[in-house]
Formats: structure tokens, sequence, C-alpha cells
């Protein structure tokens, strides 16, 4: 199948305006993604689906991720002057990328037997700004996958034709795939806590843990 | 009656027997199942109907599709906490005497799903369960064993007295609270007056 970076270039052609960016993974399968920006997103995406030497037909599967706030800490050698003397430190660099929601999308092509390509499109934030485009218009297949997305993440699909929760009960306020998301503490211990569960078997019975 | 006279009595071909021998053994030798499934252990359970196991073979092989024909229920699979109302449900809607048989170790604990936040961490937090049968899923034969199990205890069931059967004595409950959905969990996440959590005693 073609290369991404030529999909990529061939999308900016067809689609002015369009966001994009190739996002690496560095595994060895290296199956590189696109990340796609939402004002565009659904004629990037009716792009793929319609263009002839790509047809990618078949939405295999939609998922969610999400991405805490997280702080990466770079080790830098930097040369200083201290006391006079030129010194060799290191120093410590923070970089803080504020968290965000992510949904995932696999396409194949079932009349030109190729795929997948992944497309991925992010939120603003985890709070309040959690909306992005539905792509339920352009792939039908992704219309389950998306109320999935919905109830167990909580991004909002604006075009999605019936955004309602699908796993979970309709008065249901949490998002339970969610990394912050405190499941209900209703189930007794096993006898030998560890780790987490023994922290938690501690809150509840006191020092003995669960025993 | 004395158990010499009866025994004597016998030999001379004449058989004595009691009204609540003969009520027993005609409604632990029809129990009538309720027919539906919840998860995998359905299909042990169809197993244990079809020729090679044979369920029919205590009485059981008539499995009702409406609650109101039903004397057992079993609780074949994981019960999530969106489909134990309906469980209940089902349940309350089963006339007297009823029973249940927790297959599975869902059913009776969450079983894998324990700590998760969508299944219901065993039925008997809302409904008396007679026989829970451990296990991943159970196989037939575990299921039998839990008729038979049950199978003694309807005969071991008195009709009067202090300590008569549930469906005889009118201040017992014969239906039970449906739990209704709430923001972060069912309300109430048990029926406190069936199930209390247990209370862990330190190994010394």
């Amino acid at each position: 199948m073609e290369a991404l970076e030529s999909i990529k270039e061939r999308i900016e052609a067809a689609v002015p305006g369009a966001v994009l960016e190739i996002v690496e993974n560095p595994g060895p399968a290296a199956e590189h993604s696109l990340a796609v920006g939402h004002e565009q997103a659904v004629r990037v995406a009716e792009f793929l689906r319609d263009d002839d030497e790509l047809k990618l037909d078949h939405c295999s599967n939609v998922t969610g991720v999400d991405w805490l706030d997280s702080v990466e800490k770079l080790r830098e050698k930097v040369k200083k002057v201290v006391d006079g003397e030129e010194k060799e430190v290191v120093e410590v660099k923070e970089i803080h990328t504020p968290g965000y929601l992510e949904s995932v999308y696999h396409l194949f092509s079932m009349k030109l037997g190729h795929g997948p390509v992944v497309l991925r499109l992010r939120t603003g934030n985890r709070t309040d700004d959690v909306s992005m485009p539905s792509l339920t218009p352009v792939w039908r297949g992704a219309e389950l996958q998306e109320r999935e997305i919905f109830d167990l993440y909580g991004i909002q699909f604006k075009g999605h034709p019936d955004l309602r929760r699908i796993l979970m009960w309709d008065e249901f306020e949490d998002h339970p795939m969610r990394r912050d998301y405190v499941e209900p503490d209703d189930y007794e211990y096993e006898p030998t806590p560890h780790d987490e569960v023994l922290k938690k078997a501690q809150a509840r019975y006191g020092e003995g843990g669960a025993q | 009656m004395d158990e010499g006279l009866r025994s004597e009595l016998s030999k001379q071909g004449v058989f004595t027997t009691t009204i609540e021998d003969i009520y027993n053994w005609g409604r632990r030798n029809s129990v009538w199942p309720l027919q539906f499934g919840l998860a995998c252990c359905a299909i042990e359970m169809i197993a244990t109907t079809m020729a090679r196991y044979d369920l029919a073979r205590f009485g059981a092989e008539v499995f009702r599709p409406s609650p109101r024909q039903a004397d057992l229920m079993i609780v074949a699979g994981t019960v999530t906490k969106k489909m134990a109302p309906q469980v209940v449900r089902l349940y309350n809607q089963m006339p007297e005497p009823k029973y249940v048989i927790a297959m599975g170790a869902c059913a009776i604990s969450g079983g894998p799903f324990k700590q998760g936040y969508n299944v219901l961490k065993g039925i008997d937090r809302f409904m008396p369960v007679d026989v829970h049968i451990p296990g991943c899923p159970p196989r037939p034969e575990a299921l039998i064993h839990a008729f038979m199990t049950l199978q003694k205890k309807i005969d071991a069931q008195k009709l009067t007295g202090p300590d008569r059967a549930r469906h005889l004595n009118a201040d017992e409950p014969s239906e039970f609270p449906v739990p209704s959905f709430g923001a972060k969990d069912l309300d109430p996440p048990q029926n406190n007056a069936l199930w209390q959590p247990p209370k862990l005693e330190r190994a010394e």
C-alpha cells in the first residue's frame, strides 16, 4: 500500500486546509498513524474512502485512548560558568503535556484488499473541550463504536446520528475507561491482598488488610 | 407415625405415608426451571438438558418461557449491574414456591469480574439463593448435583410448624425490592435484609 507520507501529501493537495500530522509508532510493527485536525476531518475521511488508489471502505475498529497530563523529564548536560570556572552541569528540563482524549480509527479496503490506515482525532483537553467530529456519516460501521467511546471515555461526537450510552445505563454519570475513574468499592477483598489492593484493603479494614 | 409400625405394615402390603411426603415428592420431581441464560454458563445449562446429561431424569426438562409458570430460576452466567433489576423482577414475577440456583463463579460472587465496575458481585445480594455452584463454568454434573441438592432441600421442607417452608408462611416475603439505576452504582447496591458484607476475622 501507499506510504503514509504520500497519502498525507495527497490529502493535503485534495483537501485544502486539512491539518495532518504523522504520529510515529516506535514499536517493531511501525504502524504509524495520521492525526487529523477537527475542521476538515470529515472531508479527509471522505477522501480516504473515495480515492481510487485507497478505497478505504471498511472502518474495522474505533477505539478510545485517555492520555493523562504528563510530565517528561529530560536531562541535559549544559556548560555553565560556576564560581569563575566553566563546568558541565546536568540540568533537568520538564516538558508538560496536557492530557487529552483520543479516538483511533482503523481503516481497511475491502475492494483493494489493503490496510490498515490509522486515523487519530484528539480533543482539546479531558474536561470541557471533549468534542470532535463524528465519522459515522462516512463509515456507518463506526456508529456503535463511537457510542461505546462516548459511553466509556466521554468524547462528544458531533454529527453522530444517535449518541447515547450503549453499555452503561443512561443514569450513569462517569466514564469508566478513563484513567482516573474510581470504581465503586463493593467487593470483598481477597485474603492476601498486595500492592494497590493492599492499600485499598487497609483503607477499608485497617492496618491488617483483609486478613 | 411410628417407623416400626410403618415397616411392619409395608411387609403386609399396606403402604402408609403422610401428606407432607406426597406433597414434597410431587414438588421435587417436577421442578420447572425458567428458561433464561445470561452468559456462557447458559451453554452448560443447555447441555445439561440435552440427551447426554438429560435433566429430564429429574423431572426438570420443561423449561418455561414465562416466569409465571416456573418454579426454579437458574441464574446461569454473569449478572451485570444493568441486567440485575430485570433478573430481580423476573424472580418477583415467579409464583411461590420458588427456588434459585446461582450457577457459576459470576452468579455467586462476580467471578473474574469481581473487581470491575459493571458486574454484580453475586446475585445473592438481591434475592435468596438456595444452591450455589462454583465453577467457571460448572460442568453439567455440577448442575445436576445442584439439582439433587435442591431436591433434598425440597424434600425436607415442612408443611406446618414454625419452621415450615417459606411459601406457606405468610409473614415471609416472596418479592424483593428491584434496585434502580443510580449515578454511580445500583441504588441500593445490595439488599441489606438479605445480604451483609462478611465480617473478616483476622488470623492470629
